[in-house]
């Protein structure tokens, strides 16, 4: 087959910005860096398609933390976030896209992206959350990534599918100087110059296994393996409280979300086996899959979405939602069981474990201005650590992002970097081509991903945990001496396998240096059962030092919207009480 | 260790009346995310090749002709 056959090569380009992944806060980064410097070379890197790839590859069913004039404030959004994720929070970054949010509903608005709105025009925002009202449904939310693909084309931003980013490149003073890519489908490499890079390269969402044990069955997209983690790990940038794992509750086996964002506004809830209610919000937060969890396991089980109490007429319009954006084979997936939400619930369970700061708080450690650790840096989208940043932060952040890197783009030359690092990094990405005989990269992938689900995801378990970490360091081995790659595909899945074993090594690192439970289910340590605020009230960050992986605290800055004693664990609250 | 390939069913089909690869056709192929579909040399239509789909729908959606139809996977259908 000539396009997966492995071709020698290496070529070198540069650009002023450099973005990596073309998903959600991808696109929008790279528009903002070009509006902000038209003269300026803007590059948008993506491993599959601009057009079909990311988190939205199928458009999105709605917006999920849009805080709208009328309905919401930005210091509401900003104290209810801080309350969800247990008060670890840098309010500053969450305030600033709080305040910037509605400005970017209105240009996608203008971009032709539709949003529900009422008889008056205005905007028909839902109430999900525990507290506030930031829910706004997208009907016709299939149309987002034609439309940002528009604006790109329009825009004249560079776009180069199909290629990989494996490693950055950075200066002997520690600045951002480039990234190192391999084409997907010839293994030919690619070399990228460049002043500033922003980092859009969504979750890590092949961390756990699914259930069904299919690899690529995951909640994520399954291209998100967590690439953009690594790379900022091995460039030396913090990555921020990673022990927040992502878990969420999905429609059993096919691991997408049922989804009570959309269904719940009309009335759907989430019920046990008796069809009671046994949780207040819907809202994904730790708190509230600690009680998923404990309800799964109570003998009260299966968790059900409920709809069949509602009218015909309001199940077909959430059904018309559900199965044409965003995981439209839920439907063919109903179909094929039988499932005719007008007559029965639809079943639920949990999800693997991943990072994502889309929904929970696991990401690379970023400011209000987007910018990592290193110089010249930035990240936004999932993968950055604004924390329950869904599709509109990625939005927002994304455009955040592109702004600053502009500037610093535009007030920098290029780094240089050592053209030893590249030779390197070449031997390590070329290396399972080079052997002769060993174990396929779906192997090492299972197993690697079989021993996440046996001895790292929740309740964690520290005893579990030291011969977790024993066994990854065998399979480790493995990969690193005997995984063979046949052709350019089979390499992308051995590249993308040693993304998913960097991120399973820094959720076990980082799972242990936090010695309390926090953001419920997500960070529950059964040695240390109770929150401590006394030690651990603050971020953890880990990062590279010396080639070794550490972890130290950073403190919570001061926030900008103050929480009273009283509102603090409203998140905690999520159970319902038998009233007397 | 020596490798031993296994049979495993893949979830999208396609049917070779209606693909139009063989006219120079390539956009299943182009917007699928996990990259799985390519074109047969011995039939000049697309095929999955391999069997790592998240069934989300792009090939079936953008195909010009109809032609592409995304099942479930058989393990978690």
């Amino acid at each position: 087959m000539a396009l997966d056959q492995i071709v020698d090569g290496l070529s070198e380009v540069s650009c002023d910005v450099l973005v990596i992944g073309g998903g959600t806060a991808g696109p929008m980064a790279a528009l903002k860096a070009k509006l902000k410097n038209p003269k300026a070379n803007v590059v948008l890197l993506e491993k599959a398609n601009v057009k079909r790839s990311g988190a939205i590859s199928m458009g999105m069913d709605g917006l999920n933390n849009a805080v709208i004039p009328g309905y919401a404030t930005p210091e509401q959004y900003t104290k209810e976030i801080t309350i969800a994720n247990d008060g670890i929070v840098d309010q500053k970054a969450v305030y600033k896209y709080a305040q910037n949010c509605f400005g970017i509903i209105e240009e996608l608005d203008g971009f032709g992206i539709r949003f529900l709105k009422n008889e008056n025009g205005d905007y028909a925002v839902k109430k999900v959350h525990h507290i506030g009202t930031y829910v706004l449904p997208m009907p016709n939310g299939e149309t987002v990534k034609k439309a940002l693909y528009r604006q790109l084309r329009r825009a004249r931003i560079l776009i180069s599918n199909r290629y990989m980013a494996t490693r950055l490149l950075k200066s002997a003073e520690g600045r951002i100087a480039g990234a190192v890519s391999v084409n997907t489908r010839t293994a030919e490499m690619l070399v990228i110059k460049a002043k500033a890079v922003i980092l859009c390269m969504g979750a890590a969402g092949r961390l756990g296994l699914p259930t069904s044990g299919y690899l690529f069955g995951t909640y994520e997209n399954a291209a998100n393996s967590g690439d953009g983690y690594a790379m900022a790990y091995h460039a030396g940038a913090a990555l921020a409280n990673l022990e927040c794992f992502q878990i969420n509750p999905l429609i059993k086996d096919y691991n997408g979300p049922a989804c009570a964002y959309v269904a719940g506004p009309f009335g759907a809830y989430t019920a046990n086996n008796e069809g009671s209610r046994f949780i207040e919000c819907d809202y994904w937060s730790g708190q509230m899959m600690l009680e998923f969890y404990n309800e799964l396991l109570s003998g009260k089980g299966p968790v059900f979405l409920q709809l069949k109490h509602l009218h015909p007429d309001t199940i077909s319009e959430i059904e018309s939602t559900l199965h044409k954006v965003e995981r439209p084979t839920r439907g063919l997936f109903q179909q094929g069981r039988g499932v005719d939400y007008r007559s029965e619930s639809i079943e639920m369970h949990i999800s693997e474990i991943g990072f994502c700061s889309g929904h929970s708080a696991s990401g690379v450690f970023v400011d209000d201005n987007a910018r990592t650790t290193v110089p010249g840096l930035y990240a936004a989208g999932d993968m950055a650590s604004v924390p329950h940043n869904y599709m509109l932060g990625a939005f927002t952040n994304g455009s955040v992002a592109g702004i600053d890197a502009m500037e610093f783009a535009d007030s920098h030359d290029f780094a240089e970097f050592d053209a030893a690092d590249v030779a390197m990094e070449r031997d390590r990405v070329m290396a399972p081509t080079k052997c002769e005989d060993g174990i396929p990269p779906n192997q090492i992938e299972y197993k690697t991903r079989r021993l996440v689900n046996d001895y790292l995801q929740p309740p964690k378990v520290t005893r579990k945990y030291e011969l977790g970490m024993r066994r990854l360091a065998e399979v480790r081995e493995d990969m690193q001496e005997r995984m063979i790659a046949r052709n350019a595909h089979e390499l992308l899945r051995a590249l993308e396998v040693q993304s998913i074993m960097d991120c399973a090594d820094m959720a076990a690192h980082a799972s242990l240096y936090r010695e309390e439970s926090r953001w419920g289910l997500y960070h529950w340590r059964t040695d240390f059962p109770e929150k401590d605020n006394e030690n651990w009230f603050c971020h953890t960050l880990l990062s590279k030092r010396d080639g070794k992986m550490t972890s130290e605290k950073r403190a919570v800055e001061p926030y900008v919207v103050p929480v009273a004693d009283d509102e603090k664990d409203l998140y905690d609250k999520q159970r319902i009480r038998a009233s007397a | 260790m020596p490798l031993a390939s296994y049979q495993t069913s893949v979830p999208v089909v396609v049917d070779d009346a209606k693909c139009i690869a063989d006219k120079g056709c390539t956009v299943c192929v182009d917007v699928c995310p996990l990259d799985v579909l390519r074109i047969s040399e011995m039939t000049n239509k697309a095929y999955m090749a391999y069997d790592e789909c998240w069934y989300c729908m792009p090939c079936e959606a953008d195909c010009p002709t109809g032609a592409v139809t995304v099942n479930i996977p058989y393990l978690l259908r």
